[in-house]
């Protein structure tokens, strides 16, 4: 017995030694859950950032368009307003005095990079061969900035100069073109241009690398019929999950349409959300089992031990006394049992880090275990002890110590 | 009537009745009004027929249980209007407890069983505990098995460490509940040794529970209840002192405090 010890200390760790298959159990029990619920915080947090990381590499967060085009009333107010209103087409439409407007957004503190960019459909012709394509035009040095395209590039060099094109690998083999081959674009204004191929891209989907092209910003210009135009501004900003009240703020700073990848991307948002929910359910209810754990063998221990208990009343020992011995009981089982899982999580890591690679034998994504989910798990655990520990506690506390002794 | 209690006076019992089962059709009283007086140093047996309330009346005094009416005073303090945490208190302070069955916590050696109540009362273990602790399990003979886990040793032993305990807080009054019920008569006549020599030497109050007649005539004082009454209270002849003359001396000229 340790001078410092206090009487309820040494009096709990005495029954859980004395208790001991029935410790080492619960112990072995809550440090599974434990281990459970840190590794699948763990993988889920990976599995999401990596997503998102592989998403936005690839993908502006905020792309700024004109407003649509709408019919309007000849008219304001009084006379007839017609029935139908026959919505108008969309033309291609460069974003007003967009100069103006990338400045605006640059200036806008959360913003990183900005770039115009303008889109359309055409053609690429090459002797007998055509295929549609959409037009990328862009501005390299600070295009290069918002979208990672140079991690793509599998052949020749990302350049973009007048005469340069960027294909992807479908496209190439579609109309039999390599890198140094000329290509023709058209597009439906009857505009054509002829350009080298510089470069050739692989996003690993088909449809992107048969489909995109890019060239750059004045040669799109030309070839879609928007001269000195863009046709829109991607923006990159610091924190991805920002970027919908970002877009609100650009939108009400510039008069242009906004969208934030969240909001052209809500399904996958939706998905993630439910990810995050499955999880947090599947926690809650492996510490309801482990409270469940200690709760039970705690009360077993209480019924045990009741003449014990009993006497320890009649000797003096206090009801507060009682009810602590046995809360330090349940908070000592959750520390040791969320120590014993954080160790066990790092082994499932290394177990997961052996399995889970991906053909070529990198990672399929990174997980890491970082402190202060272990510290917030293990004080959650200790919390949880202590609950669990609260009904047999007050059960043992409650006991009339002349029934006790008495009783059996 | 105003009770006047003498500093001499450990126990004093008015009018004690209990029943159970209060406001209920099977309402049943076990004691009907007992008086008993327990001077400091006495040596008392409580006999009686199993059923006749002397398990209720020792709850009853030992604070694990409140009367239906009448008053109990432990060393003059009126126990009736304490709540639950001063009983508790009191209880620690002034009453040791026996039982038939030792109740040893098992998780513990003999010695630190014997520190027990000492503990609670105080948070936390000291020098002081250990060697008071030390030093009634020698008064009890025990000291070669004061490091031994309590399920180690026997059941004599076992009762002996019981009766350390029960006397580590120096309480005034210790109420044993036969507590030679389990024991072989080898053994029960050694922890009835080492009950009388602790009287004998401390002036420590004893009411003991027993059935057993050869050990009753072995008390100052025979106090039969039967059927929840008093029957017969009387002092005992038969009882020849170790050290009886020089003990009722020096109780005798115990100072008034």
């Amino acid at each position: 017995m340790n001078r410092l010890t206090p009487f309820e200390w040494i009096a709990a760790m005495r029954f859980m030694r004395e208790g001991l298959v029935q410790t080492l159990l619960i112990v072995v029990g809550v440090g599974l859950g434990v281990a459970v619920i840190v590794f699948m915080s763990a993988a889920l947090s990976g599995m999401q950032a990596n997503i998102i990381r592989r998403t936005l590499n690839y993908m502006a967060p905020i792309v700024v368009i004109p407003p649509e085009q709408v019919a309007r009333q000849l008219r304001e107010g009084g006379g007839k307003t017609a029935a139908l209103v026959q919505p108008r087409s969309q033309q291609l439409r460069s974003i007003d005095q967009w100069q103006k407007v990338r400045a605006q957004i640059e200036r806008l503190p959360e913003v990183i990079a900005v770039t115009p960019v303008i889109t359309g459909p055409g053609f690429a012709l090459r002797g007998d061969a055509n295929k549609a394509v959409n037009i990328t035009g862009i501005e390299p040095e600070t295009y290069l900035k918002v979208i990672a395209l140079g991690d793509k590039i599998i052949a020749g060099k990302l350049t973009v100069a007048s005469s340069d094109i960027i294909i992807g690998t479908e496209l190439a083999k579609d109309l039999g073109a390599d890198i140094g081959d000329k290509l023709r674009l058209t597009t439906a204004s009857g505009a054509s241009e002829t350009l080298n191929v510089t470069g050739i891209f692989d996003f690993g989907n088909k449809r992107v690398n048969e489909g995109s092209v890019y060239i750059s910003l004045h040669v799109a210009q030309n070839l879609l019929d928007l001269i000195g135009g863009v046709s829109s501004i991607e923006v990159k900003v610091r924190d991805p999950f920002e970027a919908e009240t970002i877009a609100q703020a650009i939108q009400d700073e510039t008069g242009q349409e906004a969208d934030s990848w969240i909001k052209t991307n809500a399904q996958f948002f939706t998905a993630m959300a439910a990810q995050t929910l499955t999880n947090r359910l599947i926690r809650f209810f492996v510490g309801l089992t482990a409270a469940l754990g200690i709760a039970s063998v705690l009360v077993v221990s209480v019924v045990q031990k009741s003449k014990e208990i009993g006497i320890l009343r009649a000797m003096g020992t206090s009801r507060g006394q009682v009810l602590r011995l046995f809360l330090l009981q349940g908070a000592v089982m959750g520390l040791i049992g969320s120590l014993l899982g954080s160790a066990l999580s790092f082994v499932f890591l290394a177990l997961f880090r052996s399995i889970a690679r991906n053909p070529d034998g990198t990672l399929m994504f990174i997980i890491e275990i970082d402190p202060p989910l272990l510290v917030m798990t293990a004080v959650g655990a200790t919390l949880v002890g202590i609950l669990a520990a609260a009904l047999p506690a007050r059960l043992a506390a409650r006991l009339d110590p002349a029934v006790a002794i008495r009783g059996g | 009537m105003v009770a006047e209690i003498s500093a001499a006076e450990t126990l004093r019992l008015e009018g004690v009745r209990k029943s159970y089962g209060v406001g209920t059709p099977v309402e049943t009283e076990v004691l009907h009004g007992v008086d008993i007086r327990l001077e400091t140093g006495e040596f008392a047996a409580l006999i009686g027929p199993s059923g006749g309330g002397k398990s209720t009346l020792l709850n009853v005094i030992g604070l694990l249980d409140q009367p239906t009416r009448g008053k109990v005073w432990i060393q003059g303090i009126e126990t009736d209007k304490l709540g639950d945490a001063e009983r508790t208190r009191l209880r620690g302070l002034s009453i040791g407890f026996v039982f038939q069955y030792h109740y040893l916590l098992p998780a513990f050696t003999a010695l630190e069983n014997v520190m027990m109540p000492l503990l609670a009362a105080r948070g936390r273990p000291d020098g002081a505990m250990r060697e008071r602790a030390a030093a009634l399990l020698d008064e009890v003979g025990l000291t070669p098995w004061k490091d031994q886990k309590t399920n180690d040793i026997s059941g004599g032993q076992q009762q002996r460490v019981a009766v350390a305990r029960s006397l580590a807080m120096k309480p005034a009054l210790v109420l044993a509940d036969e507590p030679t019920g389990n024991l072989d008569t080898n053994s029960a006549d050694g922890v009835f040794d080492v009950l009388r020599a602790v009287n004998e030497a401390s002036g420590t109050t004893f009411l003991i529970v027993t059935h057993d007649p050869r050990l009753a005539q072995r008390c100052d004082r025979i106090i039969e209840l039967v059927d929840g009454r008093i029957v017969s209270d009387r002092a005992n002849m038969n009882v020849v002192r170790r050290s009886g003359a020089a003990f009722s001396e020096s109780a005798g000229a115990r100072p008034p405090s």
